[in-house]
């Protein structure tokens, strides 16, 4: 019995030696007279990215699944043509995994960072390398200033604008308001009757709201303060409120929590399909909007990539089944402000390939390339509304090359992580679950750090 | 009568049953609602509770054909066995001739030492990850090998050590001493002793730790995630469950039968050892 256990122990370890010298085998010649394909004519547009072939780049990020996979076929031509391996990872656990690697000496060439505040951390410490003159002039060439700003630390410029996505939207069902006679707000005040409208016919509550989101809870109900301050305060008190330079319990935040509130926390407004306002913590950002595909509520103030959470089936358009509109101004004399959020290219080597590749992330044939792939939206100004596919994407390009659009960055990536991912959620959380705005804005004020 | 005596009668009385059905049901619905959940339509799903389906029954086989036929789950699902079969062996192996070594070879500091590995389960597996990390990149860099499987290896093996050595040292130390002494004086070495006469009374042992081991790589994320990273060269199938959901998190349901499909392999591992399973653990602990 013995002998014959140990016998397939032994042949167990075998197999796995096996495996491990198979695998070791396919994967030992990567490097040898590899050659790029920039001569033949499909390649004509890369003749830039000479030299390269047969080098590997790493990108790691929080873009996975779908959204990945879409990425990866859009840089796919360049990388064939250039001779160049892309090996990209993307993870949930983006956030805690990168500082995981960065200290535990296998940082990635790239990454795809979406919280300007990450991006600073990591500059600040050394360990990010400035972008190449090629593909800062790339930048400097695609992007507005609003933009480069965030991916710029103490002068210099480590992270490249990629992709981009528009916060100030408010999701509604064409069909519902048609049916009703509704129509779609462009002044705040507009916004208010029509809720006040849809509570006072008693069929449905107007607005819907979730904010759950497993260990990141809260971060909906964020978007909507900073919406907010824009709207109530204006950019430049955004900018200071976000920077610190003015308290986060003042009388200028305060205002617009409570605005905020007058909304959120209108027991007459909320919560669409689920019930009281404390419901809104409960509920999960995905399922937030959902009410208003089955009739139960009418408005959800939600970003442009909540189209990928409507069910399947459910046509995205302005005549369509759902659509968004721009969340409205309160004094549009003061442009349009528009708050939202994006990725830059950032990298922990300065190898040739790597910062060729860092180069072509921000041109515009790659943003034209991407587009067409689907389910994206950018800041560059090369990317051509023609080659935007569905509507809401095209409607988010539109609103950021607008030239009266006051882009403000997604003000929680900016702070300070233990406020923008940590007390600004639970405060908003506790907020939303019964505490007043002035108890709230206090502990969040107490916490950021001196 | 004797104290096993009384302990079984209690555990087998009425009430007890009783008692332990009702654990048993409240522990499984969760995963029945689970199970529920991964045959219902996306929108039933994502809007209302599983239980919903009694009243209207709606079935689909489309979140098992999205995870098995779209995503791509079975490179995973060998980078899993990959992981798992080597992070089993090693620690078996290696806590078994230490806990031998402990229990049965005489030297100084022998009980400091044994203190000093038990204590080590004190110190959280997070708080290593990122020593082990810098430790391990350069072996990794050392090694033919070009993928970072072999430091999965390391890392599972050096967090599963100091309870191995425990639980096995435990159960080779209650052997019979007359056994190793006679052993002894017929003239066989420590190695001959290990393998001849140790090895064969401490399989159901070995087995039950093995089990342990098995079920905590099968399902860990962590230790996967920091050492093997997520490609789909070298990450488990617990790594690609954790992406599945999208994004945004808005495919998730598609986890409810990326669940299932994960549970398949510890099941099999689980039912076909758990005779060894249950002898492992009364083994060591029950004494006439």
């Amino acid at each position: 019995m013995a002998s014959h256990l140990q016998r397939k122990l032994f042949a167990l370890v075998g197999v796995a030696a096996l495996a491990l010298t198979a695998t070791a085998c396919k994967g030992g010649n990567t490097d040898t007279g590899a050659k790029d394909k920039l001569d033949t004519p499909e390649c004509a547009a890369f003749t830039d990215y000479k030299g390269i072939a047969g080098k590997t780049v790493t990108v790691y990020s929080p873009i996975r699944d779908a959204d990945g996979k879409l990425m990866e076929d859009a840089w796919k031509a360049w990388a064939d043509c250039t001779g160049v391996t892309v090996k990209y990872e993307g993870s949930a656990e983006f956030e805690a995994q990168i500082k995981v690697r960065v200290d535990g000496n296998r940082a990635p060439d790239v990454t795809l960072i979406p919280q300007p505040g990450l991006l600073e951390s990591f500059a600040k410490a050394g360990k990010l390398k400035p972008v190449g003159d090629k593909t800062k002039a790339m930048a400097e060439k695609n992007f507005t200033k609003d933009w480069l700003k965030y991916g710029t630390v103490d002068g210099k410029l480590y992270g490249a604008p990629l992709g981009s996505n528009v916060k100030s939207f408010v999701w509604y069902s064409p069909k519902m308001f048609k049916d009703n006679g509704w129509t779609v707000p462009t002044t705040w005040a507009e916004l208010i009757t029509l809720s006040d409208k849809i509570a006072g016919e008693g069929k449905l509550k107007p607005w819907c709201a979730g904010i759950g989101s497993g260990d990141a809870t809260g971060w909906p109900a964020t978007d909507w303060i900073e919406d907010i301050v824009l709207r109530d305060q204006g950019p430049d008190v955004y900018d200071k409120w976000v920077a610190h330079s003015i308290p986060f319990n003042g009388p200028e935040i305060t205002s617009a929590t409570d605005r905020a509130g007058s909304i959120l926390k209108n027991a007459a407004y909320v919560n669409g399909g689920y019930g009281d306002v404390k419901s809104i913590a409960t509920t999960t950002f995905q399922d937030g909007g959902l009410p208003i595909v089955q009739g139960k509520c009418a408005l959800h103030r939600q970003a442009s990539f909540y189209a990928n959470q409507w069910p399947k089936g459910t046509k995205v358009a302005e005549d369509g089944d759902v659509f968004a509109f721009y969340f409205p101004a309160i004094d549009p004399a003061k442009g349009k402000p528009v708050l939202g959020g994006g990725e830059f290219t950032a990298a922990f080597t300065d190898r040739p390939e790597v910062q060729a590749f860092q180069t072509y992330l921000a041109s515009e044939h790659y943003a034209n390339t991407r587009a067409k792939t689907g389910n994206w939206v950018s800041a560059n100004k090369g990317l051509e509304l023609a080659n935007v596919s569905n509507p809401i994407d095209k409607k988010s390009v539109q609103i950021l090359q607008d030239p009266a659009t006051v882009f403000r960055f997604d003000g929680s990536d900016l702070m300070p992580a233990t406020v923008g991912a940590g007390t600004f959620w639970k405060g908003m959380t506790d907020w939303i679950t019964g505490k007043s705005t002035k108890e709230t804005l206090d502990f969040i004020e107490n916490s950021w750090p001196k | 009568m004797s104290s096993e005596g009384r302990v079984r009668k209690r555990l087998t009385s009425r009430t007890a049953s009783l008692v332990a059905i009702v654990i048993a049901v409240l522990w499984t619905t969760p995963t029945f609602g689970l199970l529920i959940s991964s045959f219902r339509p996306e929108l039933e799903i994502k809007t209302n509770g599983w239980w919903n389906f009694f009243g209207d029954p709606q079935v689909t086989m489309a979140n098992y054909e999205e995870v098995l036929l779209n995503q791509g789950l079975l490179s995973y699902f060998i980078n899993s066995l990959v992981i798992t079969i080597p992070s089993v062996l090693f620690p078996v192996a290696f806590s078994a001739m230490a806990a031998y070594a402990l229990a049965w070879t005489r030297f100084r500091g022998r009980d400091w030492i044994f203190i000093g590995i038990f204590a080590l389960q004190i110190v959280p597996l997070q708080m290593a990850l990122i020593p082990m990390l810098q430790m391990l990149s350069p072996v990794q860099e050392a090694l033919i090998w070009p993928y970072p499987t072999a430091t999965v290896w390391l890392a599972h093996t050096c967090f599963a050590l100091p309870l191995g050595i425990f639980l096995l040292h435990n159960f080779i130390s209650e052997l019979p001493g007359d056994v190793i002494e006679a052993a002894r004086v017929d003239g066989a070495s420590h190695a001959r002793i290990f393998r001849q006469v140790v090895l064969p009374l401490i399989v159901p042992a070995l087995a039950s730790f093995g089990i342990f081991q098995f079920l905590w790589v099968w399902n860990d994320l962590l230790v996967g995630l920091v050492f093997a990273g997520g490609g789909p060269d070298n990450a488990p199938l617990t790594v690609r469950l954790a992406e599945m959901a999208g994004s945004r998190g808005q495919e998730w349901q598609r986890l409810t039968a990326g669940a299932f499909v994960s549970i398949v392999v510890p099941l099999i591992v689980f039912l076909s050892l758990q005779r060894y399973f249950v002898r492992g653990l009364l083994a060591g602990s029950v004494k006439g």
